[in-house]
């Protein structure tokens, strides 16, 4: 009964947050949770599966979930390729200030950078370079295109 | 908050007219410029002959009256009136006007002059006349090459500025900023120079590579700014005049948001190291590098005070974009921006007593100014995007970048330049060739 009463509550719960992420995401349906991108739009691929590049909340530099999951998969293939060296290009949207940005971009690619050596990737192998917002990858003004445009990317270097 | 400081304004104004012959009062807006004349150059016809083989100008007298009244149009303190309603021959003029002639076109102040060519030199001559005392106000005159006849219609300027409101000019003055191009997502970007008035661009950079926030030295003849020269992005310095650039410093990262110390012998920049950002100087005789702020949070865009004393800068410490104050050693560090809102991009005013900024709020963004103890705050104008605010050299104007929306396939983007008095009137397109951005205004030029 209790057990019941639990379940029908949690239920409640879901349902509640499944019409308040429903709301906020009216427009964009299943491309952003909050304002990080979930798509796969702009994605492209290090290798089958291993997916180059993670999306972040406006002015945050935390990885989420996906990001993590996506960035375990990069160390892998880093690990098993272990001539491959990389660049980070970190980014910005275009709703701050340029320099802000840059240094904004900077952080971003940093925390990916420190993922990557928590699983084992040497720091000599990673290089770190920001854009700022000088290079958007999706030229829209909406919610959106920003979302696609705040990343980090992993690059082959050689 | 704009209301507000018109009831100021008016307040000032009042008090000042008591004394009033003709003054121009600068810290009110230009509810009511001042009906001025400004009568075509006069010049003999052997010069005019003589300069329109070597400048392939028409009539460079009626040429320079032409940019200053240009200037004193945009300034908006002052309405040229219609030359064709003058009815004084320009020589006749500028041996002595017929004041009644000038009032009935209500003109309450007259600018004359004479063009001379002689010796390869361009001489020329102007008076400013204040139309209802009858009186000559002021006479100077200038010798220079020809090449330069814009530049003697700015001075011109500058002058007749002075001698009517009190406070120095600033259309004898450059503006330099990044030119751009192509989409937004392959951006073609060079440095630009050009007169403030949008005349004799010249490009500094060929576009290979993106460049960024260029700022000039305070006796305008370097330029310090952000390059991604082989994909590294550093802080160089540009020598305009001989087209000479270095590396400033060897740091190992990304070196941006730089700016000349006021008596341009450092550089104040932001390194990024590890994900955070500080703030270091680097003496330019000496190489020496000092750290100015150690904290791990993003401290960019300083900029000092005129004095040296102090530097205001943006940092991200308390979780957000907020404006700091320090001393210029790093210490007594203090947050001035309390508002609603991220604060960013704070530039002191060359009097030293305001600090204007960007500030985005609600999806909007301002600029604005505030005391440099942070009270005061005073907004200047909103926009869907702006920021980087730039002092006209007498802190009456400022210069900024203004980005529109675009829709999803990169159509309806553009990026041009504005200005905006202090008073929060008279906003102006600043003309470019091209999109533009990142402007920094130079210091007078002749002086």
């Amino acid at each position: 009964m209790i057990l019941t009463k639990i379940f029908k509550n949690a239920f409640m719960i879901m349902l509640a947050s499944l019409v308040l992420s429903a709301c906020a995401t009216k427009k964009v349906t299943n491309q952003m949770q909050g304002d990080v991108y979930t798509g796969k739009d702009t994605v492209e691929y290090l290798a089958s599966g291993v997916a180059d590049r993670v999306f972040f909340a406006t002015n945050e530099s935390v990885l989420t979930t996906a990001s993590r999951e996506t960035l375990r998969k990069q160390a892998a293939w880093l690990r098993k390729n272990s001539k491959i060296n990389v660049v980070l290009e970190g980014h910005a949207d275009e709703r701050g200030t340029r320099e802000y940005n840059l240094a904004l971009g900077e952080r971003r690619a940093n925390s990916v950078k420190d993922y990557l050596m928590t699983y084992g990737i040497s720091g000599n192998r990673i290089s770190v370079i920001s854009y700022g917002k000088e290079r958007p990858v999706d030229s829209g003004s909406n919610p959106l295109a920003w979302s696609k445009n705040r990343r980090s990317v992993t690059v082959k270097a050689n | 908050m704009i209301k507000y400081f018109k009831y100021i304004i008016i307040f000032l104004f009042s008090i000042t007219y008591a004394n009033a012959l003709i003054e121009v009062d600068i810290t009110r807006g230009n509810l009511n410029p001042l009906p001025i004349a400004v009568s075509p150059l006069s010049i003999d016809s052997n010069s005019n002959e003589a300069l329109q083989k070597t400048l392939k100008i028409k009539n460079i007298g009626s040429e320079i009256s032409k940019v200053v009244e240009n200037n004193l149009q945009t300034s908006g303190l002052f309405n040229p009136l219609s030359k064709d309603a003058f009815l004084q021959k320009p020589d006749i003029a500028h041996l002595k006007p017929r004041f009644e002639d000038w009032s009935l076109i209500k003109a309450q102040a007259l600018i004359t002059g004479k063009v001379i060519y002689k010796n390869d030199k361009l001489r020329v001559e102007f008076r400013l006349w204040d139309v209802l005392a009858g009186k000559e106000m002021m006479a100077l005159a200038f010798t220079t090459v020809p090449t330069n006849w814009r530049r003697v219609g700015h001075i011109i300027t500058d002058k007749v500025y002075e001698r009517l409101t009190g406070e120095k000019g600033y259309f004898d003055t450059r503006i330099i900023y990044v030119s751009e191009e192509g989409p937004k997502t392959k951006r073609i970007k060079k440095l630009a120079i050009m007169d403030q008035d949008g005349f004799n661009t010249k490009y500094l950079t060929l576009g290979n590579e993106l460049v960024l926030t260029p700022r000039f030295n305070p006796t305008n003849q370097m330029v310090t700014y952000l390059s991604y020269f082989r994909n590294l992005p550093r802080v160089y310095l540009l020598d305009i005049e001989t087209g000479i650039q270095e590396v400033v410093g060897d740091f190992p990262g990304m070196t941006f948001a730089p700016r000349f110390s006021p008596n341009g012998k450092k550089i104040i920049m932001s390194f990024a190291m590890d994900g955070n950002s500080d703030i270091y100087t680097m003496d330019l005789e000496n190489r020496v590098v000092e750290r100015i702020t150690n904290h791990p949070s993003i401290d960019t865009s300083p900029s000092y005070s005129p004095d040296g004393k102090y530097i205001c800068f943006n940092s991200d410490r308390s979780g957000y974009q907020q404006i700091y104050v320090m001393k210029s050693d790093g210490t007594k560090v203090k947050r001035i921006s309390f508002g609603k809102g991220l604060y960013g991009t704070p530039v002191w005013s060359p009097r030293g007593d305001l600090i204007a900024f960007t500030k985005l709020h609600k999806g909007k963004f301002y600029i604005g100014v505030m005391r440099t103890d942070g009270s005061g705050e005073r907004l200047l104008t909103e926009n869907f995007y702006q920021e980087a605010p730039s002092w006209s050299p007498n802190g009456r104007v400022l210069i900024f970048y203004r980005e529109t929306k675009s829709d999803s396939e990169g159509k309806g983007f553009s990026a041009k330049l504005w200005s905006i008095d202090l008073t929060g009137y008279n906003e102006r397109l600043v003309d470019t060739e091209t999109d533009a951005s990142d402007p920094s205004w130079s210091s007078l030029l002749s002086n």
